[in-house]
This record gives structure tokens, sequence and C-alpha cells, in this order.
């Protein structure tokens, strides 16, 4: 057992700190999110060129650097620490982790060597009610209905929070057979955005570091070619691909949380009030000090979750315990980050209050990620039923 | 990263059950799941005599060094025995103090003499140990003892007067290892002195503190021209507090995961409690439960980061074992009034009259101490702040 980075995972990590530190900054973040397509195409194309951080676990026969989830989580960390706005979660995350786990070889052989290359993507799979009882992020959140045509499919349905959907190239899409309900009848296909049939609508969001975008489908024809895994029982691949992101976003999450608390800790030393700075209150020091447990235990909750990602991927003997650990990191994380996003402001006083500072970014990003793949409750209530039910 | 232990430690794995398995029934079979924390002062003479079939099977001290008579366990197998223990339902351990704190303060600090002396008692599981730190003055401010050590030319020997509180398993101890100013005009850390002090003489008394659970697991030590040999001072007069900070560092680490078994045997019966009445069905109870998983989870996950990292070089703390008093005291504290909401109005009902409570009602009581004893939440949070963070230090009066 050796729950620590190896070397080379450390320099992974250390080299996406100091290359964020540099290009992800405050002022970068805001000339992005005020655009829509919601990132700079000059700094995605540096990091495919220069970094190849798209293709990091994409495996090395389809053009990728064949690293793991412990590699990955170690630099989603970063992103989410230094908000990087770019579509590296929904391209990497969700497109290329559906490829790698539903793809068929044909598929894989067409496609991750162009996400290797820059193309980006992204999963539509929940519909429009998947906001219903405050968020509904499994099986039962798959509307779109796809019906077969001889030898197409037609899908027809609305898609709804779907992450860079608006700008993705490629969108996997989940639908289900006419008729069928819960983990029945689901499948998932893979399809260039600029199809006919497909009608994109960038939504407005809270969060202006990650778009979200509504997709139409209207008589969307499929060939047969675009089926991914099996014909209406594709939800266990689904599942896991929703396994393995909600593992990703948890990351993300826990480096959001460290920075939400590095920056109110800098910021505390330098404040002066009452003739001093408020790093020496006893009510800064334990708010700062909850604030390092959270975002520690976080830490441990995501690395842990890695490695059985990691397993679940190359097939281990922790593979079964994939849902459980994405669900525990997930949970706990989100309910991290927001409340040291929370804390942070309220450290910042007044300041924190202000579209100036970058507290605010974090705050927003707290909660978007927090009902994305779902919320704190939404996981304990999937950790219960394994549990209690 | 790597989670799984080697083919070897997994065979260590069975033989720690297989001996815990074969040796835990007969008389020891009423010491399962007993003597832990709220419940130390149960069975003593039987899990004293429990501690003596460990030592036989090799199995106390499993990670002292070898030279010292311990298994010299690595760490992962240091792990497994402590998780091994746990789940068999293993009695909470008389000689831990021995074990855990008196024992590797001696191989670290102490003389060869007082290595001969003690280490063998401790291994044998037949001399206990209690720690005489905390005084009625002081708790958080530990440096602020009174406790008096004088040397006495004429006898020879180190006189000790003053009093130590929330002393464990005191009137069970053989020994104390103590702390007391040997400089009278000294205040704070500097001018203090580590002892090793028998309990069997007549300058020392030993009272229970009845509890908020009515028991006394707790106690104070009265010394009152209690003596200690020339030769049991560890270190030299002056030296106690490093020789006491170098032992608080013994106190984390490979135990954690017993703890945390212990844990898990809680919240496994809330779960058992919680099917059985329904409690299970109540979205907000569901809740709390599985946070309490979760978390559980997660200081299973801390334990290991903190046993695989290294600590710093002059004995700094990794951030992960800087947090881990605060989070499992916290937790702990919080399972307790689970414990009690799921059982809802039966909790309030003892097993019987006058106060004898159930090991969940126990639980519940007790957990208000972790939060207290061993660094306060607060002074946990000042540390985390001071050190973690780098967050200016508490004003410390001259």
């Amino acid at each position: 057992m050796q729950f620590a980075f190896t070397e080379e995972q450390q320099m992974i990590r250390d080299t996406a700190e100091q290359f964020l530190a540099e290009v992800s900054t405050s002022e970068a973040i805001r000339s992005a999110m005020e655009t829509e397509l919601g990132y700079q195409p000059e700094l995605w194309q540096r990091i495919c060129g220069e970094l190849y951080w798209q293709a990091i676990h994409i495996p090395e026969a389809y053009g990728g650097m064949g690293l793991g989830q412990v590699e990955l989580a170690a630099m989603l960390e970063q992103m989410g620490r230094y908000l990087l706005c770019s579509p590296f979660f929904s391209t990497v995350c969700l497109g290329a982790n559906a490829l790698m786990v539903a793809g068929t070889e044909a598929q894989k052989e067409k496609y991750l060597p162009r996400i290797c290359e820059g193309l980006t993507a992204t999963l539509a799979y929940t519909g429009i009610s998947a906001a219903r009882g405050g968020g509904r992020w499994g099986a039962d959140a798959v509307e779109a209905i796809a019906e077969r045509d001889g030898d197409e499919f037609i899908l027809n349905g609305t898609l709804r929070f779907v992450p860079d959907g608006a700008s993705a190239e490629l969108l996997i899409v989940a639908a289900r057979a006419a008729g069928t309900s819960g983990e029945a009848g689901i499948s998932l296909f893979v399809v260039p955005a600029e199809s006919p049939g497909i009608e994109r609508k960038l939504l407005p969001t809270m969060d202006q570091t990650r778009k979200q975008a509504e997709i139409v489908l209207s008589d969307l024809r499929l060939p047969a070619d675009t089926l991914m895994g099996a014909e209406g029982d594709a939800w266990p691949q689904l599942q896991k691909i929703l396994q393995l992101a909600t593992v990703a976003q948890a990351a993300e999450q826990m480096g959001g949380a460290q920075q939400s608390l590095d920056l109110a800790v800098e910021y505390s030393k330098e404040r002066a009030q009452f003739g001093r700075p408020i790093a020496g209150f006893q009510a800064i020091k334990h708010k700062a000090a909850d604030m390092m447990t959270r975002t520690e235990v976080a830490r441990s909750a995501v690395y842990y979750a890695a490695c059985v990602a990691e397993e679940a991927v190359e097939g281990g003997e922790l593979a079964g315990e994939l849902g459980e650990a994405a669900s525990i990191a997930k949970a706990y994380c989100s309910d991290a980050y927001f409340q040291n996003a929370g804390d942070a402001l309220q450290i910042h006083g007044g300041v924190g209050f202000t579209w100036e500072y970058d507290v605010h970014l974090h705050l927003k990003r707290a909660k978007a990620s927090e009902h994305f793949l779902g919320s704190g409750d939404y996981h304990r209530e999937r950790v219960a039923q394994l549990l209690l039910d | 990263m790597k989670l799984s232990f080697s083919p070897e430690d997994e065979a260590f794995r069975r033989e720690v059950a297989d001996w815990l398995k074969e040796n835990l029934r007969g008389e020891f079979e009423q010491l399962k799941f007993r003597g832990g924390p709220g419940d130390e002062h149960m069975f003593a003479e039987e899990r004293q005599r429990w501690e003596q079939k460990l030592a036989e099977g090799g199995w106390t001290c499993v990670g002292w060094p070898k030279e010292h008579g311990g298994r010299g366990c690595s760490i992962e197998q240091q792990v497994i025995f402590h998780e091994e223990y746990a789940r068999a339902g293993a009695p909470g351990r008389v000689g831990h103090i021995g074990e855990g704190l008196a024992g590797p303060t001696i191989i670290a600090f102490g003389s060869e003499a007082q290595q001969k002396k003690y280490l063998p008692g401790i291994l044998a599981g037949t001399e206990l140990w209690c720690q005489g730190y905390s005084e009625p003055g002081a708790g958080s401010d530990l440096a602020n003892v009174k406790t008096r050590a004088r040397f006495d030319e004429a006898k020879g020997k180190w006189i000790l007067n003053g009093q130590k509180v929330w002393t464990s398993l005191a009137q069970e101890s053989d020994y104390c290892f103590v702390i007391a100013r040997t400089d009278p005009e000294s205040k704070g850390h500097k001018g203090l002195g580590f002892f090793l002090v028998s309990m069997h003489q007549p300058g020392i008394e030993v009272r229970g503190i009845q509890q908020i659970t009515g028991t006394s697991e707790f106690n104070e030590v009265f010394f009152d021209d209690a003596e200690c040999d020339a030769e049991d001072i560890v270190g030299q007069p002056g030296d106690g507090w490093k020789v006491a900070m170098g032992l608080l560092g013994f106190e984390r680490g490979v135990s954690t995961l017993g703890q945390q078994m212990q844990f898990q045997n809680e919240l496994n019966e809330i779960v058992r409690i919680a099917k059985e009445n329904g409690a299970a069905q109540n979205p907000a109870i569901r809740q709390r439960i599985a946070q309490a998983h979760t978390e559980l989870k997660i200081m299973r996950y801390n334990s290991m980061r903190m046993l695989s990292g290294q600590s710093g070089s002059d004995g700094s703390l990794q951030k992960e074992a800087l947090i881990y008093k605060l989070f499992w005291a916290t937790w702990h504290r919080s399972l307790g009034e689970l414990a009690m909401d799921v059982l809802g109005p039966e909790s309030q009902i003892l097993e019987a009259a006058p106060y004898e409570l159930s090991r969940l009602q126990s639980m519940y009581l007790f957990v208000r101490s972790d939060t207290i004893y061993g660094g306060t939440n607060e002074i946990q949070r000042n540390i985390i702040a001071e050190r973690g963070l780098g967050m200016p230090r508490e004003p410390r009066p001259a």
C-alpha cells in the first residue's frame, strides 16, 4: 500500500500548477467567461499542442499518453483551483471517457486520435425534467427517444444542462426506446454536433466559467454505426461514464476548496483591523482551520476515488467500489467546496461581495458543480441506499 | 498510488485473524467489544490476563524494534494488526499506555538501565502504565505544570509533590510517567523533568472522578512526598518538555485504523437499529447515517495517506495528520447524537437503575470528552491555523 503520489504524479501536478498559475489569471478567466465560447481558443490550442493534457489518459494505441485516473485527478485538481476556462472537463471527462467505456473499436479509432488532436466533445444525457425533485442524475434522467427505422435510428427530445453543449464538436447522446423507463431501453450514440436535426442553445449561467446548453433533437437521423455499445442496454456503460465524471468533478471541487482557503488566508494576513492582521483573531483562525480540515478530508476522498476509478478502468479488486467511492467523494467535495467558498467570502468581508475579487467566482462554481451530477444530498441518498435498503 | 496490500501482508493478516479467533474465547469471550472508550473501567483484571495472553503469542508491542523485544512489524503490518484486532472485537487494551506511549519514549529517550528495567514488564503485559500530564491548572495550557520535583541528597531520590488529573487507568497502573517542575523558579515549558514513578507507594493517592457517565475511568492522582529513584528521570532535569513533546509524536499513526474499526462497529450497531425500528425510512436520518458512513470511510483514506507519507524532517506533521484529531473527534461526537436520534425516546431509558447505560448510551455521553482531551477542538484549530496555515500565533504572556 502506497497512498501517496509517485514522483511522476507529483511532477504532473506541479507542472499543471505552474502553468495554470501563469495562464489562468483573474484577467484571463474574466475575458474567457464573458465570451459565448467560454474559453480562449489560443489557450486551448496551447494546452492541446504543447502540453497534450487532453490526451492524458487516452491509451497510447489511440495516440494518447496512456496515463491513468490518478494523473487525471491531479490535473483536474489544479484546473478547479485556478478555474481554468476550457473544454477540458467536457471533452476528456465526459467525451473521451464515454468513448473509452462504450465506444466500438471503430468509433475509438475514429474519434480518440482526433480528441488527442484537439477535437472537443461532450455528453448530453439529461432531459428537461432532470431538475425535478432537486436533481435527477441517474437512468431516469434519460428522456430523449430513439426509435429504430430499418438500419437507422431517429432521435427526438430536449437535452438540458449539457456542459459546453453549444460549442462541443462531438456529442455523445443518451436516448431511450419509446415506452421504456428506468435503466431499461437506454442507448448511446456518437454524432458530430453540426448535424441536421440538432439545434443548440447556449443557456446563460450564474457560473460563467463553465457554459451549459440546451440541445433539441428533431428527427435526428443516425446511421447504425453511430450506436455505442449495446442497443437498449447501455445503462451499465452510461453509469460507469457518469461515475468516472463524478470523481473528476469532485477533483475539481477539491482544488476549488483549496483555492478558496488559500485566498482567504492570504487576504486575512494582509487585511488589518484594530491595529493587527485579522489572521491573528481566533474567529478567523478557527474558520480557516475548519476550511483546511475540509480541504484535506476532500483530498483523501478524491484520491481514493481516483485509485478506485483506475481499478475500475483497468480491472482490479476495487473496481466494484466505484459507485460508492464516487458518491462519497462527490458528496463530501460538493459541500466542502461550497462551505469553503462561502467562508472565504465571509473572511474577505465587504470586498468578498464585489465583482472585482475572485471569491464570487468560486462561490458560483461551487454551487454549479454541486448541482452537476448530483448534490451532496443526492449522493448521500445513494450511499444510504447501499447501507439501508 | 497503490491501495492494495502485498501478498506477504495479506498472509500476515490471516495469521493475526487466526490467532485471535483461536484465542479470543473461553474466559475471554466475555471481553469482546468491551473496555473501549467509556468502558475502560470494566473487566480490568480479565483484560490484564488477556494482555498476558497476547504477550505469550508475541502480539504485544508489535511495532517496537526487535532489539527491544518487539515484533518489528512494518507500518503496513501494524495497521493490519490493529484492524484485525478491532474487527475481531478484541477488548480495549489495558496496556496501551505502556505500549504506545511509555515504551516508545523510553526506547527513544531513556537510558539503557531504564530500558532493561521497564520494557520487559510492558512486553509481558504484567506492568501497566498511566500518564501524568494534566493538572487542575494545566489543561490546554499544559506547560503550566505546578507539580514539583526536588532532589533529596540524603535519600538520593526525587521527591514529588502536587496533583495530576484526568489520569486514565491510574487505579490499575503500576507506573506513571510524570512531568514535574525540577526548577522551582521556572515557568512554562522550561525547567521540567520527565519521571518514571512507581504507583505502589504511600506518597501517592488515587481518587476516581465520577463522570457524566456515572462511571470513573478518569482519576485524580495526588503526590505527597512521593519518591522516584535518581536514575528514573528520563533525560536531564529541564528536558521534560522535549521528552513529553517527542512522545506526542507516538500518539498518532498506526492505531488510528484500529480506532476506526471500533467506530465502524458502533456505526454498524446504529444501522442495525435504524433498520429494525424504521428510522432507516426517515429521509433526514438516512442523510445523517450516509454522512457518518461517508466521513468514516474518508477517515480511513486519510489515515492511509498519513501512514504512506513522510513527516517533515523537523518532526512536523503533514497536513492530513494535523487535521486528524479535530476531524475524528468531531465526527465521533456527531455519531453519539445520531445514535440517540435513531433510538428515539428509547434512547432515554436506561438498562437498569441506578445508572446502567447501554453501549450506545455510554458512547453518546463519553464522546463529549473526545473533543476535549488530548487537545480540545479549539486548541486543535489554533494548531492547524498556526502550523498548517502560517497564521499568527496566540499571544503567550511571558
